[in-house]
């Protein structure tokens, strides 16, 4: 008999994901989740994008959630679909992306007997996702999903997994609606006054600060984007954006000394060193930000303003710390300032500016221009300045035309730069592209990628395809896994073992093959032209740049040295052979 | 900035934790994915009406990393509450232990009146062996093993450490 009150397992969890704001699904479908995929036919309120590989659902999510501020959400199957998703989870919890990841699980009264597709994928996932659930009762599916929604977004967000046996989504059971769950857990977002009040009396005391803020900024939203510029602009003082800060401070403004850390500018990188106040907000001194710790910033007093304690201290020990949700910190930061007038020593200011402004005088990103071959710094400045009044949403894969990318844009508005930087995910760029599209249908998203990388998950192009998801997709080939093969160049006596790919398909035939538009430039007076034609068409494109293979990133701090001993070019070798990699610095 | 280089101090850390499946394994998990150090680790249900557990952990490190284990430990959801007993005040702490002593004669006389000593009692006997039950401070325990060795010790079994404030406050 059916109570007339209880649902399916199936049906509450649509009701749950309508309840918590989702609309759109990145999934694959298998076995266990069959009863599910059933459910979501019968609707129209979620649509679902079929990717060709669940690791891009993963990312597409990410691309979602990111350009969105929205938790992003994921349907695999069990066993196979959710050891696929495993990489994109990982991901998402390095660099704190929100992501409801559902996946399908044997029924209950099959787990631990090596049943069909049966991992057991809350074991797997424990450490690579901010929580995860194994539901084993029907009645308590949308409460779990709530939560699971709640904990994605809340704090420092991060993936949640939940396994849902199939028994449970077959089963009838009650739906509970989000307003009559409450959670146990909710972190703290207001930052204590007293410190806040303190950071801004060290801060008004500075002679030579600088602000170094990071993902945590774009992860507290827009609203939060905006009042660190506004805060950084009463102040005067200069700012540096990590990897995943880009795009929280406009990145034309006189302040902005451009990217810090390996591949930063000269001038953020020696302001960091320099400095007697630091404030970073939302940023968590990342290895490739602080190079040799022994060596990081000798000078400065330093505050930290960070939503999780765990970031406070780790690397490095400040000297005041703020734990709260940036937005809520900066503000007040902003009313203390406001009320207290301070009067900061304009005098030292100057002066500090001026050395600043010596720095920059090096113009650390300049390289030797060309007219017979494209250098790929040279075709992502083109790709810039022809697309940065249609304000782009930018994809990168991970390599060197990552960094370039970084140093080279000058993104102004936040939520629009998306990379991976703490897992430093190759494939990452194209699905996470696909995500953006999905949010975002008339904006141009743009992925730019190297040859290598892009194969990770270029099944994606039939998705893209699909689902009429017109990214454009700037492939820098320089038929090198060309951040592999700088680090042999200056680290391994040049022995470029294994990083050369001896044959890779034709991108232009590839991309027909696809359903897809496929354009390609081999000299640098052709940049341009692909450029417009790529823009002129609705529909999904890859442009294949034949770049220099030689071409090395630079400015480099080298592993284990420290902000004032970058590597400024190729003449500069006098840093070569650096002498230990266990201080600090890690892999590519 | 304080020196990065410290002593390593031993701390006793007193977890509030949903009692849930799983939860066991993230904090185990999470110190052997940090590398941090288990010395002793107690775990079972203190309050059944609220589902709440109490995990106790022995673990050893400088002070930046002991801040760090707290810190990660607080992150976990199903976590409630962090207490590290060593740097909050007064606490006491005990662990139990069974011994077993396998030996006859003289040895057998000298493993009973040490056993007297140490407070020790006899909870299982054969014509050829005691099973002892000690509880103490670690040092304690320590001891009364150390002394037994001699005198035929063949197992023991240890519950780790079980600690909490002195004083009538709760956590
Ligand atoms: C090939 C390669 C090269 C790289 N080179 C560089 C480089 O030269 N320079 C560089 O900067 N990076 C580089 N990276 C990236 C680097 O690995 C790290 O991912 C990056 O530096 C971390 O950025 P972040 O410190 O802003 O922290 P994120 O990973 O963005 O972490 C955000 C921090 O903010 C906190 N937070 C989250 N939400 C909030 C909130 N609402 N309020 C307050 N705090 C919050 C979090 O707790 C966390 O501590 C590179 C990566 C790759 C793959
Ligand atoms: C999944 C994965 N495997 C390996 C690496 C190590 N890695 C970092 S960059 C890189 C080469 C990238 O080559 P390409 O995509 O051509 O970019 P380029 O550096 O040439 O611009 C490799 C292999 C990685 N980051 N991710
Ligand atoms: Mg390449």
């Amino acid at each position: 008999m059916v109570h007339h009150d209880t649902m399916t397992g199936a049906e509450i969890l649509l009701k749950a994901l309508v309840d918590q704001g989702v609309d759109v699904i990145f999934g694959y479908p298998g076995g266990a989740v069959l009863p599910i995929y059933d459910e979501l036919a019968k609707q129209n309120r979620i649509r679902h994008i079929l990717v060709r590989h669940e690791q891009a659902a993963v990312h597409a999510a990410e691309g979602y959630a990111r350009s969105t501020g929205k938790v992003g959400c994921v349907l695999v199957t069990s066993g196979p679909g959710a050891t696929n998703a495993v990489t994109g989870l990982a991901d998402a919890q390095c660099d704190s992306v929100p992501l409801v990841c559902l996946t399908g699980q044997v029924p209950t009264h099959l787990i631990g007997n090596d049943a069909f597709q049966e991992a057991d994928i809350t074991g797997i996932t424990r450490p690579c996702t901010k929580h995860n659930y194994l539901v084993k009762d029907t009645n308590n599916l949308a409460r779990t999903v709530h939560e699971a929604f709640h904990v994605a977004r809340s704090g420092r967000p991060g993936p949640v997994l939940i396994d849902l046996p199939k028994d449970v989504v077959q089963n009838r059971g009650l739906y509970q609606p989000p307003s009559k769950t409450k959670s146990k857990y909710n972190p703290q977002v207001k930052g204590d006054l007293r410190a806040i009040e303190q950071a801004v009396e060290m801060i008004a005391g500075a002679k030579r600060p600088i602000f170094y803020v990071g993902g945590g900024v774009i992860n507290s939203g827009v609203a939060a984007c905006q009042l660190l510029t506004q805060f950084v602009r009463m102040t005067g003082f200069p700012c540096t954006l990590t990897l995943m800060g880009l795009g929280a401070f406009p990145g034309s403004d006189p302040l902005f000394l451009g990217m810090l850390g390996m591949h930063g500018t000269v001038e953020a990188n020696m302001a960091m060193h320099d400095c007697d106040v630091m404030i970073n907000i939302g940023a968590r001194f990342d290895d490739r930000v602080t190079g040799r710790l022994n060596a990081f910033s000798p000078k400065s007093k330093k505050i930290h303003i960070d939503i999780d304690p765990s970031s406070i201290n780790k690397n490095v020990a400040v000297d005041l710390s703020i734990v709260g949700d940036c937005a809520h910190v900066i503000e007040d930061m902003i009313k203390v300032w406001k009320a207290r007038q301070p009067k900061i020593d304009e005098r030292a200011l100057r002066a500090w500016w001026s050395k600043i402004e010596e720095w920059r005088g090096a113009d650390s990103l300049r390289y030797p221009a060309s007219d017979t071959i494209i250098k790929p710094q040279y075709a992502i400045q083109r790709l810039y300045d022809l697309t940065k009044s249609r304000n782009p949403y930018i994809c990168t894969e991970v390599g060197q035309h990552q960094m370039w990318a970084a140093q080279h844009l000058r993104l102004d508005s936040p939520l629009h730069w998306l990379t991976s930087g703490g897992l430093g995910t190759m494939g990452y760029g194209l699905p996470a592209a696909m995500g953006v599209q999905t949010a975002h249908p008339d904006a141009l998203v743009i992925d730019i990628a190297g040859e290598s990388s892009i194969q990770m998950n270029i099944q994606e192009m039939a998705t893209l395809v699909q689902h009429n998801l017109p990214v454009k997709i700037v492939i820098l080939n320089n038929q090198y896994m060309g951040m592999v093969r700088q680090w042999q160049e200056l680290i391994h006596g040049a022995r470029y073992s294994e990083s050369h790919m001896d044959h890779h398909p034709d991108f232009v035939k590839l991309a027909e093959a696809f359903g897809a538009v496929g354009l390609r430039a081999e000299r640098p007076d052709q940049v341009d032209g692909v450029i417009q034609e790529m823009l002129a068409v609705n529909r999904p494109v890859i442009v294949e740049m034949r770049t220099d293979a030689s071409e090395n990133v630079f400015p480099m701090i080298m592993p284990g040295m420290a902000h004032n001993e970058m590597v400024l070019g190729q003449e500069d070798r006098s840093r070569d052979n650096p002498g230990s990699e266990q201080d600090g610095m890690v892999l590519v | 900035m304080t020196d990065a280089v410290q002593d390593s101090n031993r701390h006793t850390i007193s977890v509030l934790v949903d009692n849930e499946s799983g939860v066991l394994a993230r904090v185990i998990g999470l110190f052997s994915g940090r590398g941090y150090n288990i010395e002793s680790l107690t775990v079972a249900e203190v309050d059944a009406h609220e589902n709440l557990s109490r995990i106790t952990i022995v673990t050893s490190g400088t002070r930046m990393i002991i801040e760090q284990i707290k810190n990660q430990l607080r992150r976990l959801v199903p976590v409630h509450k962090v207490h590290d007993l060593t740097i909050e005040g007064p606490h006491v702490s005990r662990e139990l232990a069974l011994i077993k002593v396998a030996s006859s004669g003289e040895k057998r006389v000298e493993a009973l009146r040490i056993a007297d000593i140490f407070r020790a009692r006899a909870i299982d006997s054969t014509n050829e062996s005691f099973v002892f039950e000690v509880v103490g401070a670690t040092e304690k325990v320590e001891a009364f093993i150390t002394l037994m060795q001699p005198l035929g010790l063949v197992d023991v079994s240890r519950t780790g450490v079980v600690a909490i404030a002195r004083g009538p406050k709760a956590l």
